[in-house]
């Protein structure tokens, strides 16, 4: 039983994307289809995984529900209403931290606290304060960025992204770039804060392992042009252990499937 | 204290290889003592145009000293163009840089005067600003601003550019918009090129400022330039030497006061060397 099953009835879903179309133009010529009539639900309180190759369009979708980019076709809402920009029901963590190197760990968390109405600056403090702690990071409030690790940062981030209490956290490989033992330690982290603040989490890997010890379901792209492709439900119990072998064995089924539609998308990509 | 000694002890060197030198020099007769003075009275010029209440004269009797302050009063007249002037280009020039490096038509347009302007030596503005407002404040605030400007507005250009597109795009999920983004990310992000392109307008400002007021009497006020001519005009070589000192002074103190807490804020928070 996953709490997504316990909180939300599956018909109300709260993030729904709808035959969403995505095409770039890199080179100004030559037309990239990033993404391609991709429909997905995603359930009040549930994590999404989304895995696939470099170019499958993971990234496009988790940017065009953000409201950072727009799609040629098809429909994005959130909570039934229509995304057209980012909102602050939605908040996106990076690769790169994205960090302000001019504000302080605490300032940098107090910034998206600030640009949200109906607080006072005591509560912000209070709030900011909170979060850090949260993170691990209470005795670096007045460090600068620089000063950090690159898993310190990507606590701040975290911190950023949950201080003003969205409702969905937008995760692009937030990840990718820290060394293993970090990176166990923040998938600890991150279920933990997952299942006590009840946050609607899609977060894009490529990593397949991750995605299996993270997600409630791992949805599979496959590239040129990016469709979704299959969908994985992970019934395993939390708190999951990365190196677990019975998440072992989900993540072979899911790598398995993974290559054979690589195998089936490259005559289509050399066409 | 150990790096306080060492420079006190070459400045004492220097001064008193100055003395001595001079010294044997002018003994020697390969160096007239008019042209080349002592640093005593460099120093008694200083002195006596600064802080003493009386001087003596030469038959030994005390008077009140009708050039106190004076020195003061000259670097103020400088300093207030200078400042006025910085200031102005300050503030027109950060907009400008902005507008350049986010509107197409506006790079096109005023990024190639800026550029061009920039390499203009600023001197060359005395001239026709000495036809346009007469020997007055306007001119020297016109020369500074145009030796200011166009730097600022450059380094703003450069500064916006290099903005990290994830700030923005972050600071857009957090509910930024408009000029809350320009304020509070593209702003201080830009802040470390802003600083260098102040650093240089001001390097520039001070310098066709010093030529124009050599140049060149301004009627409403007699600054720096005006007295290190007003020496050389009256052979007083312990007055230009002095006067070079103070100029000196001031940029030292120009750099400590303006630019070294915004250079120390950058290298706090970017971690750049210092």
């Amino acid at each position: 039983m996953t709490l997504q099953q316990e909180f939300a009835p599956p018909t109300s879903a709260k993030l729904v994307v709808d035959q969403v179309s995505k095409s770039f133009r890199p080179d100004g010529r030559n037309r990239v289809q990033a993404l391609e009539r991709a429909t997905l639900r995603v359930d009040e309180g549930e994590f999404v995984c989304l895995v696939g190759p470099s170019g499958c369009g993971k990234s496009t979708l988790l940017n065009l529900i953000a409201g950072l980019e727009a799609p040629d076709d098809g429909t994005l809402s959130s909570d039934g209403e229509p995304i057209r920009a980012p909102g602050r029901d939605r908040m996106m963590m990076f690769q790169e931290s994205a960090l302000f190197p001019w504000l302080n760990a605490l300032g940098n968390v107090m910034f998206s606290l600030k640009l949200k109405p109906g607080l006072t600056d005591a509560e912000r403090s209070e709030v900011a304060h909170y979060y850090l702690k949260l993170v691990g990071l209470e005795n670096f409030e007045r460090a600068s960025i620089h000063e950090l690790s690159g898993g310190m940062k990507q606590r701040v981030a975290l911190a950023r992204a949950l201080a003003p209490n969205p409702r969905v956290l937008l995760m692009d490989e937030p990840f990718a770039a820290l060394d293993a033992l970090t990176r166990e330690q923040l998938y600890g982290d991150l279920q933990r804060i997952w299942a006590e603040r009840k946050k609607t989490i899609v977060f894009v890997t490529h990593n397949v392992r991750e995605a299996c010890c993270l997600g409630n379901r791992v949805i599979l792209f496959s590239k040129s042009p990016g469709r979704i492709r299959e969908e994985f439900k992970i019934d395993l119990p939390r708190p999951r252990d990365i190196n677990s072998v019975d998440l072992a064995e989900y993540a072979t089924r899911i790598m398995r499937s993974l290559k054979g539609h690589l195998a089936a998308s490259t005559p289509e990509a050399q066409e | 204290m150990k790096r306080t000694f060492t420079a006190l002890v070459f400045f004492a060197l220097l001064v008193a290889g100055w003395h001595f030198g001079r010294d044997y020099m002018v003994r020697t007769h390969r160096w007239s003592p008019v042209l080349v003075p002592s640093p005593e009275s460099v120093a008694r010029y200083l002195w006596e145009n600064t802080f003493a209440a009386e001087i003596l004269t030469p038959s030994g009797v005390p008077e009140p000293n009708l050039n106190r302050w004076l020195l003061f009063l000259a670097a103020w007249v400088t300093v207030k163009r200078l400042l006025l002037g910085y200031l102005i280009g300050l503030v027109a020039g950060v907009p400008l840089g902005f507008l350049t490096a986010r509107v197409q038509v506006a790079r096109d347009t005023l990024g190639v005067l800026a550029l061009g302007l920039q390499g203009l030596p600023s001197v060359c503005w005395v001239p026709p600003a000495l036809l346009w407002f007469g020997q007055t404040e306007s001119a020297m605030l016109f020369v500074v601003v145009m030796g200011t400007l166009w730097s600022v507005v450059l380094a703003t250009e450069t500064g916006v550019r290099h903005v990290n597109p994830l700030y923005i795009r972050a600071a857009q999920t957090m509910g930024s918009r408009g000029l809350h983004t320009w304020r509070k990310v593209i702003l201080p992000a830009a802040l470390p090129f802003i600083v260098s392109g102040m650093k240089q307008g001001w390097a520039f400002a001070w310098r066709s400022l010093m030529a124009a007021e050599i140049y060149v009497t301004i009627l409403s006020g007699a600054g720096l330039g005006y007295l290190l001519n007003n020496g050389r005009d009256l052979n007083a070589m312990e007055q230009v030497i002095g006067i070079m000192l103070v100029i000196v002074a001031i940029g030292l103190l120009a750099d400590k006061v303006l630019f070294a807490p915004w250079e120390n804020f950058l290298h706090r928070r970017w971690g750049t060397a210092k």
